[in-house]
């Protein structure tokens, strides 16, 4: 009996020791001052400004470096003007760099699909649905560079993931799968 | 005479048919979860004529880009629409509804007005026939979620059947050894007390010296085992020394249950849809809930579907609403409220201050896949640290890995001088000095 007693406390010892470890805690760590920057992290919090945020939002009226302004609003008539008179700046070397194909695959094919018909990945699983086919839709390299600039409808606006060159690489793009279609 | 432990007891009865019953349950346990039968919704009232199957088509490729059945969207909740305006206008409105708002029809101008004045794109394309299909379909009742429930669970069962099936047989098998164990034990207590009972004698234990003492008296190996365990206990303490610092395998309580499974595994979005900073910048970036508004701002709910029986459904509409919240976005009334509120994301993988990383020049420069640090995150229930983020793992993959010269304009001086120098076809990154101090420590 009492050799059952040991062994049971043995193995209680062994499972409270390897209980220690914790997935769910970061680990320690040797001279944590060299480990841990004295400057604001990205997406820190600190207690330098008032929201307790170490992101903040560009002061009103600032634009950063190389920001090239676009003067057509987001409604239906800046969707109209867009359409018939934006032109896109890209050469031909741009245009065939196959970057727009490239970010074309990250950014649109889940619910435009490879060929642009409208049947991506998301669509075809039914969590988003009414994606047009490019074929059936009026549709300019301006009017693609509103749409990828501020959203149309449920689409949202990719303004904020491609930089304005790239929007228009894909706007080039999208009008190559069109004329595939 | 004393009592002899009964052979057809009730209890090792029971033992046995327990441990029969467990090595046998296992193998049925698969084909339990196969045949759920496939419960459809009730055919629909055919009330307008159309057909509600060519209906939902058509339903889906042109007009669930702004309206859902049961919940406003870009435009108004379509379920019942019949019911609410007569046929003829429907159609009208639908063929050209800006005309009908220019002419003045009062019912147009009212729905125009609900809706933000948002304008409906025409559908001329669309034949009356092909209306008639779609009210057909949006005058369906809702289907029953209990009725969808059994068929929606039997496929999460089948899915997760492989990865359950080997706990629940280890399991059983860790049961059946003791049982077995406990069985032993028995036995021998129950032969003990039939050679008892029948008088036989067992041969008493002869006196031995103890075994430590014979192990003390030998100095030989006393030594040898003293080397031996300071030689044991230098490896363990060592490896416990060497990771401390190592995070590999964090995996935090995050504030809201993001899945990486669901997202990049079973929709298959691209891992920079989201970190789309990797490719520019330093850090990889957390998204801004905006990108995830991109698509949830259409997606308030997960189907029933994506329910596993760890998380429910309600468990993962919560996770939406919780992003709702954050993002300040009112579900009924499809717009921004303007109250937003911080997501404290929990911070997995962190380098140390003291080393310098760069995202794009591995992901965009480099041409290196996500997965080959992060691992496989689009299997990812909940996110963890894969990599150890050491230097001697950064090290070793610079020492080993061929960097991808093709095509790769950046590469193309650096290589042809390199390959001279070295007279090698192929270079690591090592030779091409990913291995000096400076680089990342300055």
């Amino acid at each position: 009996m009492k050799r059952v007693y040991k062994i049971t406390l043995l193995l209680g010892i062994t499972m409270l020791v390897a209980s220690c470890h914790n997935d769910k805690a970061p680990n320690y760590q040797y001279f944590p001052n060299m480990y841990e920057s004295v400057g604001y992290e990205t997406y820190s919090e600190s207690k330098a400004f008032a929201n307790g945020q170490e992101g903040q939002l560009p002061a009103k009226g600032s634009i950063n470096r190389g920001f090239e302004p676009y003067e057509y609003e987001n409604s239906t008539a800046g969707y109209e003007l867009a359409k018939a008179n934006l032109k896109s700046p890209l050469d031909s070397l741009d245009r065939n760099s196959g970057k727009g194909k490239e970010l074309y695959e990250i950014y649109c094919i889940s619910c435009h699909g490879a060929s642009g018909n409208g049947k991506g990945k998301l669509v075809e699983r039914e969590k988003f649905l009414g994606v047009p086919s490019y074929k059936d839709r009026e549709i300019t390299e301006g009017s693609i560079f509103h749409v990828e600039t501020y959203g149309l409808n449920a689409m949202g606006s990719h303004a904020n993931q491609l930089s304005v060159h790239e929007r228009w690489l894909v706007a080039d793009y999208v009008l190559k799968l069109r004329s595939q279609l | 005479m004393k009592k002899v432990g009964n052979h057809n007891s009730n209890s090792r009865k029971m033992f046995l048919s327990l441990a029969m019953m467990l090595a046998f349950s296992f193998s049925s346990f698969a084909q339990d979860a196969a045949p759920a039968a496939p419960t459809e919704a009730a055919p629909a009232a055919a009330t307008t004529g159309g057909d509600p199957v060519k209906g939902k088509a058509l339903f889906n490729s042109n007009c669930a880009a702004c309206h859902k059945l049961d919940a406003k969207s870009t435009g108004p909740a379509l379920r019942g629409v019949a019911d609410k305006h007569e046929k003829e206008w429907l159609y009208k409105w639908i063929h050209n509804s800006s005309d009908m708002i220019k002419s003045g029809d009062p019912a147009a101008v009212k729905l125009f007005n609900e809706n933000n004045k948002s304008v409906m794109t025409s559908f001329p394309q669309l034949s009356n026939e092909d209306i008639d299909n779609i009210i057909a379909y949006t005058s369906e009742p809702k289907a029953e979620p209990a009725a969808a429930l059994p068929g929606a669970q039997a496929g999460a069962d089948a899915a997760q059947g492989s990865g359950s099936n080997n706990n629940v047989i280890l399991g059983v098998l860790a049961l059946v050894l003791v049982v077995l164990v406990v069985m032993l034990f028995m036995v021998n207590n129950v032969l003990r007390k039939v050679a008892k009972a029948n008088g036989i004698e067992v041969a008493p234990k002869a006196q031995r010296t103890p075994i430590w003492k014979a192990f003390v008296k030998n100095q030989f190996l006393v030594l040898v085992s003293c080397v031996f365990l300071l030689l044991a206990s230098g490896y363990f303490v060592y490896g416990y020394l060497m990771q401390v610092g190592v995070d590999q395998d964090y995996q935090p309580i995050q504030p809201i249950h993001y899945s990486h499974k669901i997202h990049a595994g079973d929709n298959e979005i691209n891992c920079k849809y989201c970190h789309s900073a990797a490719r520019v910048s330093k850090t990889a970036g957390i998204p801004s809930l905006n990108v995830c508004m991109n698509c949830h701002k259409n997606i308030s709910e997960v189907a029933e579907t994506t329910a596993t029986p760890e998380y429910s459904k309600a468990f993962y509409d919560a996770q939406i609403q919780k992003l709702y919240d954050a993002v300040g976005w009112d579900k009924t009334t499809q717009s921004y409220t303007g109250k937003t509120q911080p997501v404290k994301w929990v911070r997995i993988h962190n380098l140390p201050d003291f080393v310098y990383f760069n995202h794009s020049q591995h992901v965009t420069v480099g041409g290196i896949e996500c997965q080959t640090c992060h691992g496989p995150v689009e299997t990812y229930e909940i996110q963890k640290q894969f990599a150890p983020l050491t230097m001697g793992w950064c090290v070793d993959c610079h020492r080993k890995t061929d960097v991808k010269m093709e095509g790769n304009g950046y590469y193309k001086k650096i290589h042809e001088e390199l390959s001279k120098k070295y007279g090698v076809e192929k270079l690591t990154e090592a030779q091409m000095g990913g291995l000096e101090c400076g680089k990342c420590h300055y």
